[in-house]
């Protein structure tokens, strides 16, 4: 299973690398989106590093709607996905392995939104590990539900605009966590409340992983 | 409960019933194929030829029947089935911004494959050089079919799937892959292949199945003389061990012969079916 993961990951990545969506496409998007939430709130510099940890989860959250159609869309020119299914990968390997690639990819992106809340929204930050624990268990829980329902929507005409509305609700967990931690972790927060929420995540994590393990197979040979 | 399969069975289906929505794809499929038989499957467009091939490399479940694959349930076996067989199909199952290389690397590592196979079939289908190490997405139709191809010459898994295989080939490729499979065939690999054209690959069949409307409705027996030369027989029946098939005529004086003075006229075909014949006419 690790292995067939670690071979799936490596050719997504490879395939991104390449055609780099996240970096020309994605991250840009997600910039954008600050900025414009930047607009939104006015120029009270106050008011915009109060929202930023809402803000900087909303944006990752976008940009893992695309990172997880681009990880789909992959699959889809040629008859891949089919040859992805003859190709006897272990399913849960298959599964870990995209999860992986997403991951890795939004972990890039999680790095240059925080320079932007951080740069545009001026905020401030007093515990970056516990930023850093939140990022990485943020990204492991959208990873491994965009990549669950992503192979759901795979097969549908319709999975641009199904993903999303399938997607956001069921990651809404962990922009409500995120969200929470990185204001316990900012300047003027209690970073007690912080651990709570670093708790739920693992959790939500754990449970979605679980599922997807167990799942992606034969949501993979129906979808 | 469903039949066992015959443990000489690469692919066993009974009653074999397939939809895509309320559409039949087949509807009762009747078929044995014995391990290391080269079986054609014809018929019109639409026969449901492509379907059966989907059906037996499990990409397609069926509503009700019976499917055996080495004697494997592959809805039950799924990644143990799929390792062993290889789909050729209309589509290349290539990915556009990995090179010929990297598509063929991934492809017979994730089958469990031997790595060391990919140069010797990159360098049979004429892949080689920088054509390698061209991304998939720049290579025209012709030249991503070899590389699906090459790919199954490097996985050569033991039951190959083959779905209009000459299609967009030129004819040195079709010659080669013609090759690949009768070396395929005599290493004792089972190959199906599904063609609307039954001439230019009878004569790598041992057997012909005609398909229409997503039914087995006929079978004939391929009998190939050493040079070449076919010889069929309409089976009504397939339950044999091994069949022998003598030249027509061969008891008849030598310059009554049909074939006299060919050096390849004493033939005895040894045909690897299961059972025995009620009637061959």
């Amino acid at each position: 299973m690790w292995r067939d993961a670690a071979l799936v990951a490596g050719k997504d990545l490879r395939i991104e690398g390449r055609s780099r969506v996240a970096l020309s496409q994605v991250a840009p998007f997600g910039i954008v989106a600050l900025v414009l939430f930047a607009f939104a709130l006015g120029p009270d510099r106050h008011v915009m590093a109060k929202g930023a940890p809402g803000l900087f989860w909303v944006a990752v959250l976008f940009c893992t709607v695309l990172a997880i159609q681009r990880s789909v869309s992959v699959e889809s020119s040629d008859g891949a996905r089919d040859g992805l299914r003859l190709s006897g990968i272990d399913p849960a390997g298959l599964y870990l392995g995209k999860a992986l690639a997403v991951a890795a990819q939004l972990i890039v992106l999680e790095l240059l939104l925080t320079a932007g809340v951080v740069l545009l929204y001026g905020a401030r930050i007093d515990v970056p590990w516990m930023i850093v624990v939140s990022c990485l268990l943020g990204t492991i829980g959208l990873a491994a539900t965009g990549t669950l329902y992503g192979a759901l929507s795979a097969g549908l005409r319709v999975r641009e605009t199904l993903l999303p509305f399938l997607l956001l609700p069921i990651a809404a967990p962990v922009l409500l966590a995120g969200t929470r931690i990185w204001q316990a972790a900012m300047a003027g927060g209690t970073p007690a409340t912080g651990m709570q929420w670093l708790r739920l995540l693992v959790v939500f994590d754990a449970v979605y992983l679980a599922i997807g393990v167990v799942l992606f197979g034969p949501i993979q040979e129906t979808a | 409960m469903a039949p066992a399969a015959l443990p000489s069975s690469a692919v066993s289906l009974r009653d074999a019933v397939a939809l895509s929505g309320r559409f039949p794809l087949l509807s009762g499929v009747d078929l044995e194929v014995a391990v290391g038989e080269t079986v054609l499957v014809e018929g019109p467009n639409g026969a449901g030829k492509t379907s059966l091939l989907r059906v037996c490399a499990g990409l397609v479940p069926l509503v009700s029947g019976h499917l055996a694959v080495f004697g494997l349930d592959p809805n039950r076996n799924r990644v143990a089935v799929r390792r062993r067989l290889g789909l050729l199909s209309h589509v290349s199952h290539l990915y556009d911004d990995l090179t010929v290389r990297e598509n063929l690397r991934f492809a017979v590592r994730a089958a469990g494959g031997d790595v060391a196979r990919i140069e010797p079939a990159l360098e049979r289908w004429e892949l080689v050089g920088r054509l390698a190490k061209t991304t998939a997405g720049k290579l025209s139709a012709g030249q991503r079919r070899r590389v699906a191809l090459a790919l199954l010459t490097a996985r050569w898994p033991e039951l190959w799937l083959l779905d209009e295989p000459h299609a967009g080939l030129d004819y040195a490729a079709r010659s080669l892959l013609d090759q690949i499979v009768l070396e395929a065939a005599a290493s004792g690999v089972t190959v199906l292949i599904a063609s609307h054209e039954s001439g230019p690959v009878a004569d790598l069949a041992t057997r012909v199945v005609t398909v229409t409307g997503g039914r087995v409705t006929g079978e004939r027996l391929l009998v190939r003389a050493d040079g070449g030369r076919s010889l069929s027989a309409r089976v009504d029946r397939l339950e044999v061990d091994r069949l022998e098939v003598d030249r027509p005529g061969a008891d008849r004086p030598e310059a009554d012969r049909p074939e006299a003075g060919r050096p390849d006229s004493d033939v005895t075909h040894v045909a690897p079916l299961q059972g025995s014949v009620a009637h061959v006419a």
